[in-house]
Parts: structure tokens; C-alpha cells; sequence
């Protein structure tokens, strides 16, 4: 803790006088872990290069976040940490952060304030959910379709899903229960509000395995995040849950016909971590990164390169047009007021305590 | 070749036979596709065999009829499906047409031997039949990606402007993106570094070790053996985790020294690596020390070079061909190699397979795809470079190149 303090008097410093580029005491490449694709190239132009431009820091990306929190682990324990600054889920930014594998942070003192002033932990609000945990989006899970394989009346609702009469073909959805089991038990009658009351005893969970098992001859198992967008564009599912950002580079990039359903979309949040024990130039180098990148006209311009809402409330006024399609970025976000009309929240204290259980009844009735 | 055999006119229940099973199984894959393969089945073999009929006992002019079942197939795939069918029409009525004429004209007769039963005769050609599809099987993956990889669209998906050979729905852009994209272009020279070194070392210490335990002296040769040859046999997964926990402890040491981060990362995959391809290198030298004459070296000794001399001027001439085809194996198995990368390198060392794998998993991108045939292609350059150095060797030698 005081290596943390005393570089983090020498972030500020560096802050104040604005001169991170000349600092000794930073080291002088990172390795930054992401997701790959599409977002990653996001990250790169709106995060890496301005930094590597002002600082002269050279950045190096490592597209492991997929198995961030096991690989952080056996780092950890081979004592050999090589990542300075990690690109997770909340979720996963939890466990680490539990297990006292990521940095915990303060945000008054090492994220930068809102233009107006405002401080950084009012400015993020909710979304800061765990300790160690810097959110820089909001995405969301939810449905495409194709154009012109679901008739003449598109669907509107999440329960199209499970409707395999109106809309025959096949559908894609992730394989793990979250996110398949609450829209099952919405569209088995239970009421929004009841749905996680319902999903923590037996009978709900079995409720919504039976849902989904009216339809289990029908589903294409998706366990990447790139798996949807190539079966909408084969045309070999109908409809698909996937993340919004990638039915949007489909529909709007790729021109592929594809239609979004907002209805019912899980909103989850995707930020950074600082490992633990990184060596103090390198822990300095992770901050000022951070500080650089979490800032709120950052946060905005990330958004001009993928359809991911920023996740400071001072950002949203700032989101702007797409970087290469010219085209506005607002209506695309999952946080858009049409959008959202009917959204869940990504449950952190529901999954925490039952997802183990839950996961392996739904992988057995997988293999069933 | 000569023909062996005089031929003779065939009944028309065998020309009919014959070309209704090839139309009965190409009529199965259009069918198929269609939505209906016992239907395509019953269309294609009733098309060559009415063709058959009509030529044989109608027309009876070979050109003619040749000539129109390929214009006349050509044309109706067109109207049918476009440009692809025009050419997949065209190709089929060819061969049907010249298969017709083959079987009713006894040509496939012409160069089997006189006294082959009609039974061998047809196992004769069952087996060229079989031969080519295991060919087809083998080749076809390969050969798939090579299209898709022209692909406009960022899908591993033909297009229906691919399909229409249209050349918008072509393009280079995914060579373009890998030739100027930063992160296939670090993991590409990343391989370029990793993968020769790493066959250099196995090379050097893979033929040492074959050259010593061919001596029958050595004690304990076969455990030894084991040992050096185990990388190849226990799975790569298992290597690959001890081999993590055992370079990061080699790594903080050479950190320690004070050696650079980057550079103890690329010595630690390099080592790595090299582990893996000593066995291939072992197996190929000690191979070919079988057939090395022994007394040759005795002979060299006698006329006084020392065995240093000896190995460079007498017995490595001899085993090359073996040291050459266990480096290509060991540099292969790193230039392939993903797991134990993953595993023992850090970003600054990831490989080509590192980002193929995380580019395939994260986002299906068919710059992979050109990658792929990139890699084909210099794999085919490769192989073939190394057949004519060896066939040059040979003749030079004044041996026949088989």
C-alpha cells in the first residue's frame, strides 16, 4: 500500500504538471489486455493511440480477456505477472477483485473528474460495482434478425424466440444459462419484476428449462461472441442473441440484412482492472493509463468506433457520429430511450449465489 | 501408352448402368442442394441414360453428340443458377458426354491387360474411384478456403456475387488487412523469429544426441531415448502447463540478471519450442544412421582426421537428407504451434497461430483465411524447393531421383 500511495502522489503529480511523456518513474511499453475485433480496434483508436501519441508509451495488446480471470490466476501464482492493465467484465472484475487479484481503486483520487467538475464516483454512479473495477462501457445482450427471412411481420417482442410457428427456422443463443433462462421465464407468463424471485427456487429454474426445451431442436449454441453475426450472415439462423456492438457492425458495416430487437435486452458493463503486485513504474504506468482513458471525452470517443454507451453520465452528451459511416451513434446505443423500453440489468448478486447451480442443471439438460 | 487390348461395341444396359450411377451421384449433390436428393438422383442418372439411348441408337455421331451434351448442359445450368451453373453444367455434360461414348465404345477396355475377368477390370477402376475421393477429402478443406479468402464481405460465407463470379464480390482487402495491420504483422515477424531459431537449436542438439545414442556404447540408451522423445508423446497440454511454471521461474532469473523483459519472453518460447521439435530431429537422424556405414568413420580416423573432421567432412554429407527433413518437422511443429505459446509467451511474443486462434475465437474474420493461404502457399514453395534440391542432389550423385 505504500508503493500505491507514493505513486500515486507521483500520478498526480505527473497530472498537474502535465508532463507524463518525461516521467522516469513510468515503464515505458504495457501490455493491455482486451477482447479482439471489432471492440479492440475501438479501444486502439480511442484510447491507445491519443495515449501512445501523448506519453510516448508504447502499448502492447494481448486479446485474452475470454480467460482473463484463469490466466491472472496462474500468473499470480507463477509469479510472473506480464499484464498491466485488463479488459473484463464485471463480473469477472468481482471474482478478481474477491480473490485480491486486481488493484483496488479510488476514484476521487485516481480517475480524472467530469469537465464541469464533477467527481469521478458521482460521475459513474451505480456502475461502479466492485471495488478494483473501472467500468468504461455498457453493452448489451440482445436479438438480430433476418430481414427477410421472418415473413412479413417482423418480430417486436422477445418472445419470437419461443414462438417457432410464426417465425419457423433456427435461432442462435449463447450456451450458458444467464440472460436464456430470464427470457424464458418472461415469455412463460412471469411478470419482469418477479423473474429472479421465480429463478431461485427449483420449480422456476425447471419452469424455464422447460420453456427452452420447447425449442431446444431449434437452437444453435453460440459460446463466441463473433458465432451469431457469421450465422445471421449464412442465413443459417433466423434470429440470434449476440452483443449489440456486433449486430451493429453487421447491420450498419456489413450491410448484411439484419434487423435489431431491442425488446428485453440484459445490459452488463465492461471495464478495466489493474492486476495486483505489478512493480511500482509499471503499477504508475497502469494508473496514468487509466486515468488518461476513463476521462470523459475518451469515454465519448470510443463510442464513435463501436455502438457501446460510455459509462460516465458526463460522456453521453458528447457521443457524436460514427468515425467512418458519418452516421449518428445515439440512436444505435443500447442506452437510446427507444432502445430501452423494456431492459434488464445484468443481476451480479443473483448470478453470484446461484450460478454455479444453475449452470450445471442447465448443462445437463443441454446434454439431455 | 499403347493400347493392350482390342476393343469392342458394349450392350446398352452397360453404357446405361455406368453413366446413370455417375448422373445418379452428381444428381445427388445438386438435388441436395435443392431440397430434395432422391429426386436429383432419379433426374441425373434418367438425363445420361436417355441421352445415352438418344446418341447410340439415333444420332450416332460421336462429336455431335459430345459437343451438345456439353453446350446443352452448359446452357441449361445457366438458366438454372447463373454463371456457377453454367460452368458446373458445362463440366458435367463434358464428362457425361465422354463417358458415354468410353463405356459404348469399349474404350476403358482399351488399356487393361487382354486377360483381366470383367471383375478385375471393374475393381481396376473402383480403385482409381476410391483413390480420388480420398484425394478429393484430403484437398478439399484446403482448397476451400482459398475462394473465401477473395471474399468482400468480412464472413467466411459465399456470397451470392462470389457464387455469380461478379467481381464486386471479390477482393483483396483481407491481404490488404493482414499486410497492414500491426498486429499481423508483429505476430508474422514474431514467427519468422521464433520458429528458425527454435530449429536451429533442436537441429544441433537433436543430431547430437541421434549421432550418440546410435553408439552401441552408450549406457542406458533406450531410457535416454524415452526421455528426449517424450515432448512428442505426452499431450501438448500437459507440456505446456509444467513448461509454464518452469520458465517463469527461468524467466525471473534471467530478468534478474538483467536481461530485458522482451527479450527473456522470446528466449523462454524459443526454448520451448526447441524442446518440441528435438524429437522429430532425433527420429529422422537416427533413421537414417541406420544405413551409415560405420567403417567410414573408422577409415577417416585411420587416414588421421579427428572426429570433428570426421562428422563435417564424412558423416554429415551422409545423414543431410535426414537432419534436413527433422528440421522442417521441427520448424513446422513451432510454426504451428499454439498451445505452449499461449501458454509460455507473454503479448510482446505472440505467433501467427497465437492470432489466428484469438482472431478465429474472438472475430471471424477471413483475414485468417488469407493467412491460411498465404501459408499454403509458401508450405507448397517450401516442399517443392526441398524435392528439386533433393532431386538435383541425387542425379548429382548419380543416383535415379525416386
Amino acid at each position: 500500500m505504500k508503493f500505491t500511495k507514493t505513486f500515486m502522489a507521483t500520478t498526480a503529480l505527473t497530472m498537474v504538471a502535465g508532463i507524463a511523456g518525461a516521467d522516469h518513474h513510468m515503464a515505458k511499453e504495457m501490455t493491455i489486455v482486451s477482447w479482439g475485433g471489432a471492440y479492440s480496434k475501438s479501444q486502439l483508436k480511442a484510447y491507445h493511440e491519443p495515449y501512445s501519441a501523448k506519453t510516448g508509451a508504447s502499448i502492447i495488446n494481448d486479446d485474452s480477456s475470454a480467460e482473463a480471470v484463469a490466466k491472472l490466476r496462474a500468473m499470480n501464482e507463477a509469479g510472473n505477472v506480464t499484464w498491466d492493465v485488463v479488459d473484463v467484465v464485471a463480473a469477472d472484475a468481482m471474482r478478481l477483485c474477491d480473490e485480491g487479484l486486481a488493484l483496488e481503486i479510488d476514484p476521487d483520487t485516481m480517475l480524472a473528474d467530469a469537465p464541469d467538475g464533477t467527481k469521478a464516483s458521482a460521475d459513474f454512479g451505480d456502475l461502479l460495482v466492485s471495488e478494483c473495477f473501472i467500468p468504461s462501457i455498457v453493452y448489451s445482450t440482445t436479438f438480430g434478425y433476418r430481414t427477410d427471412l421472418v415473413g412479413d411481420t417482423p418480430p417486436t417482442d422477445v418472445c419470437a424466440v419461443f414462438d417457432t410457428d410464426a417465425y419457423p427456422g433456427k435461432r442462435s443463443l449463447e450456451k450458458r444459462p444467464i440472460n436464456n433462462m430470464e427470457w424464458a421465464l418472461l415469455c412463460d407468463g412471469v411478470a419482469k419484476d418477479k423473474v429472479y424471485d421465480v429463478l431461485a427456487t427449483e420449480e422456476g429454474q425447471n419452469q424455464a428449462l422447460a420453456k427452452l426445451d420447447t425449442i431446444k431442436g431449434d437452437v444453435v449454441w453460440w459460446s463466441a461472441g463473433a458465432d451469431t453475426p457469421q450465422l445471421l450472415a449464412d442465413g443459417e439462423v433466423i434470429m440470434g442473441s449476440t452483443y449489440n456492438g456486433r449486430l451493429f457492425s453487421v447491420i450498419e458495416e456489413q450491410k448484411q440484412p439484419v434487423a435489431m430487437l431491442w425488446d428485453a435486452q440484459v445490459f452488463d458493463l465492461d471495464g478495466w482492472i489493474i492486476p495486483a503486485g505489478l512493480s511500482p513504474e509499471r503499477q504508475a504506468r497502469a494508473l496514468d493509463y487509466i486515468m488518461f482513458a476513463t476521462d470523459t471525452q475518451r469515454l465519448a470517443d470510443q463510442a464513435k468506433y463501436i455502438s457501446y454507451g460510455p459509462a460516465r453520465l458526463s460522456s453521453a452528451p458528447l457521443v457524436g457520429k460514427h468515425a467512418e459511416l458519418g452516421i449518428d451513434m445515439a440512436p444505435h446505443m443500447p442506452t437510446d430511450p427507444n432502445n430501452a423500453k423494456n431492459t434488464f440489468l445484468y443481476n451480479y448478486e443473483f448470478w453470484a449465489d446461484y450460478r454455479d447451480d444453475i449452470d450445471a442443471k442447465f448443462q445437463a439438460w443441454l446434454a439431455k | 501408352m499403347a493400347a493392350l487390348t482390342p476393343i469392342s461395341r458394349k450392350p446398352f444396359w452397360l453404357v446405361a448402368l455406368v453413366v446413370g450411377l455417375f448422373g445418379g451421384f452428381i444428381g445427388l449433390f445438386v438435388g441436395t442442394a435443392n431440397g430434395n436428393g432422391p429426386m436429383g438422383v432419379f433426374i441425373g442418372a434418367a438425363l445420361l441414360i436417355g441421352l445415352a439411348w438418344f446418341y447410340i441408337y439415333v444420332l450416332k455421331d460421336e462429336r455431335a453428340g459430345r459437343g451438345i451434351t456439353f453446350a446443352g448442359l452448359g446452357i441449361a445450368g445457366f438458366a438454372a443458377a447463373g454463371m456457377p451453373g453454367l460452368v458446373l453444367g458445362a463440366i458435367f455434360g463434358a464428362i457425361g458426354g465422354w463417358m458415354i461414348y468410353w463405356m459404348y465404345e469399349g474404350r476403358y477396355r482399351a488399356y487393361v491387360p487382354p486377360y483381366l475377368t470383367a471383375g478385375q477390370v471393374l475393381w481396376h477402376f473402383t480403385f482409381r474411384v476410391i483413390c480420388g475421393a480420398i484425394f478429393i477429402f484430403l484437398i478439399t478443406p484446403i482448397l476451400v478456403v482459398l475462394p473465401l479468402s477473395f471474399n468482400a464481405q468480412d464472413f467466411f460465407t459465399f456470397t451470392p456475387e462470389m457464387l455469380r463470379f461478379d467481381p464486386e464480390g471479390y477482393s483483396l482487402k483481407h491481404y490488404r488487412d493482414f499486410f497492414s495491420n500491426n498486429e499481423w504483422q508483429r505476430s508474422f515477424k514474431n514467427s519468422l523469429i521464433i520458429a528458425p531459431i527454435a530449429t536451429i537449436i533442436s537441429v544441433t542438439l537433436g543430431t547430437l544426441a541421434a549421432i550418440g545414442l546410435s553408439q552401441s556404447h552408450v549406457p542406458g540408451r533406450r531410457a535416454i531415448m524415452a526421455i528426449l522423445i517424450s515432448p512428442m508423446i505426452v499431450p501438448l497440454i500437459i507440456s505446456a502447463t509444467g513448461m509454464f511454471f518452469f520458465y517463469s521461474d527461468v524467466g525471473n532469473w534471467l530478468e534478474g540478471l538483467g536481461l530485458g523483459k522482451t527479450f527473456v519472453g522470446y528466449v523462454k518460447v524459443v526454448l520451448a519450442h526447441a524442446v518440441l521439435g528435438i524429437p522429430f530431429v532425433i527420429i529422422t537422424v537416427t533413421a537414417t544412421l541406420v544405413g551409415f556405414d560405420r567403417s567410414l568413420t573408422r577409415a577417416a580416423a585411420n587416414m588421421g582426421a579427428d572426429p570433428v573432421t570426421t562428422f563435417f567432412r564424412v558423416q554429415m554429407p551422409l545423414i543431410l537428407p535426414g537432419v534436413i527433413s527433422g528440421g522442417l518437422f521441427a520448424f513446422i511443429t513451432s510454426f504451428d504451434e499454439v498451445v505452449v505459446v499461449l501458454f509460455v509467451g507473454s503479448a510482446s511474443q505472440k505467433t501467427l497461430p497465437w492470432q489466428m486462434f484469438t482472431g478465429l475465437r474472438e472475430q471471424i474474420s477471413p483475414t485468417i483465411l488469407a493467412v491460411a493461404t498465404i501459408l499454403v502457399f509458401i508450405s507448397v514453395c517450401l516442399l517443392t524447393t526441398l524435392e528439386l534440391l533433393r532431386r538435383r542432389s541425387e542425379r548429382l550423385r548419380g543416383m535415379s531421383p525416386g
